[in-house]
């Protein structure tokens, strides 16, 4: 199930916030989304899941328009976690995590749901904190959960929004490790698209990287080739080092 | 546990109807029954419905300290009963056949209620803050009217108005109950029906529309049910702002979930229990009359003051 856009463009207010954006995104591994502030990677990304309607171009999920999909289906299709994660109602861990399976279900759940949440739990090592209010948890843990949300959504592909950035190193690496394990997995392999800040995160983790400056494509490629210290300074407009330790890179404002 | 905690609120429905029904009764006990029967009906319905709309409205609107009432549903009302006292004059007004009057409340209440949520909402659900505002301001232009009109008005007149806009429980007529009751049974339970959307609606609209749910049409069809609960309600009692802010506030606090499915059902038997229970002790306890409706809104100003407070903190 590839995941592609062509020459997508959105404009708020008038403003356009992404121009002609043309993406191939092949199915498993981790592709991380990296720019300046206000470059349009949750745009990007908002796009992607269906969220915002381009002013031009289209997104197509394994050829077919996003815009002609089902909202029921797309969201048996891809995941989204977004940067927001203001819930009113009063929420256990469990609670949210089942959420995450309304799309199979529409609020009848089985038996196969139910396996679904329990195997989120696990996965995400959420056991101790599945009877607990949302309220009661750190932002860490919260984020977890969110994240648990929505592999438990079971879909394809799993859109992200930032999802380390309440994170201690800790946390944000075994979170990218999940990830990356789940990208691996064979048949059931996810893919995972996520916006992130932490570049050495990214060249450890990541498979792809989408660079975005000023609402276009700035470069898009294998995390390897692609990581430079000229090519992330021209993308930062800041002076960037590549170091290597241990045989990784480690990229870092100089 | 959430199960025992429904009986358990069904239960105390139960005994207070028991009580209300049975509580010295006298001969001639069939008449006497169908009078309380009436007055029993009357308070269910409205105590139910407003329960259950609350629940709605603060789902929509993503706040659990607001009420229908907000939008200026009691405002519209009282300008309706200054208004038709004005042209008909009091005679007039007292001369109304109720169930026209019902239905001509009714329809202009409702009317307003969609009219305002479907011009707010038009760009989809997230304007339910705007749409609020724009009920509050036009709920202060209402009354502001009401006042100038009443002012118009004789002294005798001015006292029709008055009685007629504060909730009263003890004069409903009977020929209204039949219609209300099955507006009101239909419009509750096609929101129980809307439950499991409903859940997933109070996660916030990018959350919802990512798992798929048609966010604005969920939104738009429960708003069209509390219009619905609000006006009929309404238009049977008069205006009760806080009941529900009680209700609703109590049904989240008692069965601990954030289930629809049980808090909708919760909030009503909650809502039906505070009006029995209160109009029985003003009744045949305290030996008062027709005070339940301050005495509500009293009860339920301090309940909003004290989440407010709580919320600051």
């Amino acid at each position: 199930m590839t995941f592609e856009t062509c020459n997508l463009s959105i404009t708020r207010d008038g403003v356009p916030v992404l121009e002609g954006i043309d993406l191939s995104l092949p199915p498993g591994g981790i592709t991380a989304i990296i720019g300046p502030n206000g470059a349009g990677k949750s745009t990007l990304l908002h796009a992607m899941a269906g969220l915002l309607s381009p002013h031009a171009g289209a997104v197509r999920l394994n050829g077919r328009d996003l815009s002609g999909i089902q909202p029921g289906e797309r969201a048996r299709s891809l995941a989204l976690l977004t940067q927001d994660q203001g819930v009113t109602a009063r929420l256990t861990v469990a609670d949210l995590i089942a959420f995450g399976r309304w799309p199979h279900h529409q609020g009848r759940p089985g038996h196969e749901d139910r396996a679904a949440v329990a195997d989120a739990i696990e996965t995400f090592d959420l056991g101790p904190l599945a009877a607990r209010t949302l309220d009661a948890l750190s932002g860490g843990q919260r984020q977890r959960a969110f994240v648990a949300m929505a592999y438990a959504q079971t879909t394809p592909w799993i859109l992200l929004d930032e999802p380390l950035s309440a994170l201690d190193p800790r946390y944000a690496h075994d979170i990218m490790r999940r990830l990356h394990d789940l990208s691996r997995t064979g048949p059931d392999a996810r893919s995972v698209v996520i916006v992130v800040h932490d570049l050495g995160v990214t060249a450890r983790f990541a498979d792809r990287v989408i660079g975005l400056k000023d609402g276009k494509l700035f470069g898009a490629g294998e995390t390897g080739d692609l990581m430079t210290s000229d090519w992330l300074t021209r993308l930062y407009d800041t002076p960037m080092e590549v170091a290597e330790v241990g045989g990784r890179k480690i990229p870092f404002a100089a | 546990m959430v199960r025992h905690r429904l009986l358990f609120l069904s239960l105390g429905l139960g005994c207070f109807t028991l009580l209300f029904l049975g509580w010295h009764l006298r001969t001639p006990v069939g008449l006497i029954l169908s009078l309380r029967a009436e007055k029993l009906a009357a308070l269910v319905l409205v105590g139910a419905a407003v329960g259950n709309a609350t629940v709605l409205f603060q789902t929509a609107a993503q706040n659990r300290l607001i009420t229908p009432g907000i939008v200026g549903f009691d405002a519209l009302f009282v300008f309706l009963q200054t208004m038709l006292v004005l042209i008909l004059g009091g005679a007039g007004y007292s001369g109304l056949s109720p169930l026209p009057k019902f239905a001509v409340e009714t329809g202009c209440l409702v009317l307003a209620a969609t009219a305002l949520f479907a011009a707010l909402l038009r760009k989809g659900a997230e304007d339910v803050l705007r749409m609020i505002l724009t009920g509050v301001i036009l709920g202060v232009l209402l009354r502001g009217l009401s006042g100038f009109a009443q002012r118009i008005l004789e002294p005798s007149e001015f006292a029709v108005v008055q009685q007629a806009s504060i909730a009263s429980f003890g004069a409903v007529d009977a020929r209204l109950l039949p219609i209300a009751g099955a507006a009101l049974v239909i419009a509750m339970a096609l929101s129980w029906r809307l439950s499991p959307r409903l859940d997933v609606a109070a996660l916030g609209r990018t959350k919802a529309q990512t798992l798929g749910l048609p966010f604005d049409r969920t939104i738009l069809a429960g708003l069209s049910l509390v219009s619905v609960m609000v006006a009929v309600a309404t238009a049977l009692v008069g205006p009760v702002t806080f009941l529900g802010l009680l209700a609703a506030n109590l049904a989240y606090r008692l069965t601990d979930t954030h289930r629809h499915a049980v808090l909708i059902p919760a909030a009503a038997m909650i809502g039906a229990t505070i009006l029995i229970a209160g109009q029985f002790a003003f009744e045949r306890v305290l030996g008062l009359q027709s005070s339940l409706s301050v005495v509500v809104e009293f009860a339920g100003g301090l309940l909003f003051l004290a989440l407010v407070l709580r919320r600051d903190r």
